[in-house]
């Protein structure tokens, strides 16, 4: 793992690699600062224009001939999946340095947090990552019933589960789509979200909505699903296997995507650990960790699922465990409709939660990775302080480290293979 | 005077005509796109949204025309025509029948290949003049990619022009019955094979690079809406970028008109005189055969659009190894056999053969390198539902291991998830 601190765009002159050596076009051409081109490049103005954007990022010229090309990529641009902006420093084709810029869709959620009753913050809650909001809601339920040491009734347990593996299936098969998106292929997405309708029309009929649901509460959930629904996502069941092989056979063995992907942006093991990753990204890295394995949460431990998990740590391999985790998704939603039986969904509870004094952590297995919740209550009906442990954002952590010295289309891939949510991200 | 008053005729004809044929391309490509990714496609101007692309080319024309206000003036409305012109200039030579070309050029091959690489200047000019980095990065890539493809393109040419001996249209259709040394070969034509049949790897390094040269996908790179949004024409709008897109179409058209005229026949295999008889008048057999051509064309063209529904975009430097360490080496590859076969008047099937084991070569480069499955080693860990203490977490699971991938590393059974 590099230091952050020492990139390519803040190197002092006298340490960068050709510093002092004799040119091999002679003296040393550029005598002034070789900086980046940050200006204007074609049209009227010419080549290299004097002005930078960036005064203190002197930048290091691999020759005297040659100087790195600012490019700036987002926060409006078709790959950089929402908000998200990257400065890059290009040579050629080549990614020499990347500077990540992110908070152009903060909120201040969770500040935001801290003057709402917690079946407020909820709301809160579906709109961080917008893709998976189930899982969201859940991370927050947990932490409050944790910290009221509550016991959930199993029906609203199952059906929280089956809710949730149907939202981790949504956002994979959303992945997918966009992924294939970034790797040029047009096809692919528009079968993912086909599917991901599907599973979307079911929870329009459980919560009322598509994307933000409102639907668990601390001690359950907040009504019982209709009587159809486990017919319903049964029929959905068998059509998502039709759907994922079809994504499947479309994509990922195909020789142009493999070659976009096999053996770009890897990151072994133990970096992606010391680099905080989780989820896909980090199981793709030979690292079985998954929170519903090791810390169970609702009841995962009542049903058996795989966890995939990669070889290679590639892009290829953060994709495929996401196919594969699609598939185990669908499996644990058939074992919870076999196991659920009638009861009460609600603890029983006051209206509005108040929970202890006292502070908690509770985390659980997003799509993205290990959501985490913490929360300081001061004995009110409203948490002293409540800070997220964003998976996307930790993941993002990696990505100057994976992409410096490859392609700018490897830039894409990458940044996408890590499933970045910005809402999520700048929180 | 008559004869330049029926050039300008033959010409505006052929303009209007190939409007209307982009027109018809840009809505069966949408169509064909759109049934492919289970989509109904434009369907509400006209009956089936025939009409749709006639309300697209309104909207562009009528859009307004925006300058980036670094843009040199110059280069930046002046790119867009030195795409068209060319793209344009290379069906006056176009047979569309026997001996219905607008200027039926006898050296045609070698006046399509002169002009087809004019197109890579507009897009250089593009990409520079609209002071945009994202064009001038994707105008980098047009020229570093149409320069390179180009030679396969050219060479692949060449080889045909050694097997029918002639570098005029007309005669690589009209199955050229060349005598050498006593013995009359025929290829397409009258009763005759198409050189596809003859040629299949040309025909293979043709196509290939022929989508190359086109930016299609998987090729796609210099306009490449995820990396570079559109590349040259990214600054681009109004009737300017209409004009890009009709230049493009028309090269797509054009692309897909050379392979059938060089490899499938063009009008005339099968043959509509042999079918109908000496006694059809000429006209019928004319219309047939142009009617003929396009379908062929379209055919061609369905399978760049099932390319554009099935592919990812390959990048920058494979696209450049794969030219030049494959498509080039092979592309001579191919014009020796086809020397060395009509040196020694080996029979023309020869060439099949001897192509075969080239084709497999190719299939075998793009397995071998990019999708071997074998080297694909995802392995699946396994939760058990009721756990007994003690027992670790995660258990492998060999159901789940696909076909072929090596033992399970034990490591991971034992192994705490995190530090």
């Amino acid at each position: 793992m590099t230091n952050i601190r020492n990139t390519r765009l803040d190197t002092p002159e006298e340490s960068r690699p050709n510093a002092g050596l004799p040119s091999v076009h002679g003296p040393q051409v550029l005598t002034r600062d070789p900086r980046l081109l940050t200006g204007t490049v074609g049209g009227t103005t010419g080549g290299t224009t004097e002005h930078s954007g960036t005064p203190h990022t002197p930048a290091l010229a691999r020759s005297p001939q040659t100087l790195d090309l600012m490019l700036n990529m987002g926060p409006q641009h078709p790959a950089t999946h929402g908000v998200f902006r990257m400065e890059l420093a290009i040579d050629g084709e080549q990614v020499v340095d990347l500077i990540p810029h992110i908070g152009y869709l903060h909120r201040g959620s969770e500040k935001l947090c801290e003057h709402e009753i917690y079946s407020q913050i909820i709301t809160l809650f579906d709109r961080l990552d917008y893709v998976s909001n189930f899982n969201n809601e859940l991370g927050l339920v947990l932490a409050v019933e944790k910290l009221m040491s509550i016991e959930v009734p199993e029906r609203a347990s199952y059906i929280r589960m089956v809710l949730c593996e149907l939202n981790r299936i949504a956002s994979h098969l959303l992945f997918a789509g966009t992924f294939a998106l970034d790797a040029g292929a047009l096809t692919p997405s528009l079968y993912t979200f086909r599917d991901r309708e599907k599973i979307q029309a079911i929870f329009e009929a459980t919560s009322g909505a598509r994307m933000m649901h409102n639907f668990f509460r601390v001690g359950g959930i907040k009504e019982d699903v209709a009587e159809d629904f486990g017919a319903r996502v049964t029929q959905l069941l068998s059509e998502l296997d039709r759907g994922i092989d079809e994504v499947d056979h479309i994509l990922t063995f195909g020789e142009v995507f493999l070659a976009r992907t096999k053996g770009v942006g890897v990151i072994n093991g133990p970096d992606a650990v010391d680099w905080g990753l989780s989820g896909p990204a980090l199981r793709a890295s030979n690292v079985p960790y998954d929170v519903r394995v090791y810390e169970p949460y609702c009841l995962y431990d009542h049903v058996e699922f795989g966890v995939p998990v990669g070889s290679q740590g590639d892009t290829w391999d953060r994709y495929y465990t996401r196919i594969l985790e699609m598939r185990e998704s669908v499996g644990i939603v058939r074992q919870c409709l076999g196991q659920m039986k009638p009861g009460p969904i609600m603890a029983p509870l006051r209206r509005i939660a108040r929970p202890p004094k006292g502070e908690v952590y509770a985390h659980a297995e997003n799509p993205r990775g290990d959501f985490g919740v913490y929360i300081v209550s001061d004995g009110g009906e409203k948490p002293y302080r409540l800070k997220v442990r964003p998976p996307s954002y930790c993941n993002l952590m990696a990505l100057r480290d994976l992409v410096v010295g490859q392609y700018i289309a490897d830039a894409v891939v990458i940044l996408g293979s890590l499933d970045i949510v910005l809402g999520e991200v700048d929180r | 005077m008559a004869d330049i008053a029926l050039t300008v005729l033959g010409l505006a004809g052929l303009f209007a005509g190939l409007m209307s044929v982009v027109l018809a391309l840009t809505w069966f490509e949408r169509k064909l796109l759109a049934r492919i990714q289970q989509r109904a496609g434009p369907s509400v101007v006209g009956p089936h949204g025939l009409l749709q692309p006639v309300a697209d080319a309104i909207k562009l024309l009528t859009k307004e025309d925006l300058r980036p206000a670094e843009a040199n003036r110059f280069l930046f409305w002046v790119a867009p025509i030195a795409v068209v012109i060319p793209a344009f200039l290379l069906w006056v030579t176009i047979p569309f029948a026997d001996g219905l070309a607008v200027r039926a050029i006898e050296l045609g091959l070698v006046y399509l290949i002169g002009l087809s690489v004019l197109e890579v200047v507009g897009l250089l000019l593009a990409g520079w003049g609209s002071a945009s980095k994202y064009s001038m990065l994707g105008g980098f890539r047009a020229a570093a990619q149409l320069v390179s493809y180009e030679i396969p393109i050219i060479v692949v040419m060449i080889a045909v022009a050694i097997l029918v001996q002639s570098v005029d249209l007309r005669h690589v259709v009209d199955g050229h019955t060349t005598t050498i040394a006593g013995r009359t070969i025929s290829f397409a034509g009258q009763g005759g094979v198409p050189l596809a049949l003859i040629m299949p790897l040309g025909l293979a390094i043709f196509f290939i690079a022929g989508l190359a040269e086109l930016g299609r996908t998987p090729f796609d790179i210099h306009h490449a809406e995820s990396e570079v949004v559109g590349g040259p024409f990214v600054e681009y709008s109004g009737a300017h970028w209409a004009t890009f897109f009709l230049a493009e179409y028309m090269n797509t058209f054009f692309i897909s008109a050379l392979t059938v005229l060089l490899f499938f026949g063009g009008w005339s295999w099968p043959s509509f005189e042999t079918i109908l008889g000496d006694s059809a008048p000429a006209w019928i057999v004319n219309a047939l055969g142009v009617a003929w051509f396009l379908a062929k064309i379209f055919v061609v063209a369905a399978v760049i659009i099932w390319f554009r529904g099935t592919y990812p975009r390959l990048r920058i430097d494979q696209l450049m190894s794969f030219g030049w360490q494959v498509l080039i080496p092979l592309s001579f590859a191919n014009l020796i056999l086809a020397a060395i076969v009509m040196y020694y008047r080996w029979p023309v099937w020869s060439l099949t053969l001897t192509s075969i084991p080239f084709l497999a070569g190719i299939g075998w480069f793009a397995f071998k390198r990019y999708a071997d499955p074998r080297k694909v080693t995802t392995v699946r860990m396994y939760r058990r539902s009721t756990r007994a203490d003690g027992e670790p977490a995660l258990i492998p699971q060999e159901r789940l291991v696909p076909q072929g991938v090596p033992p399970l590393n034990d490591r991971l059974v034992s192994q705490e998830p995190a530090r």
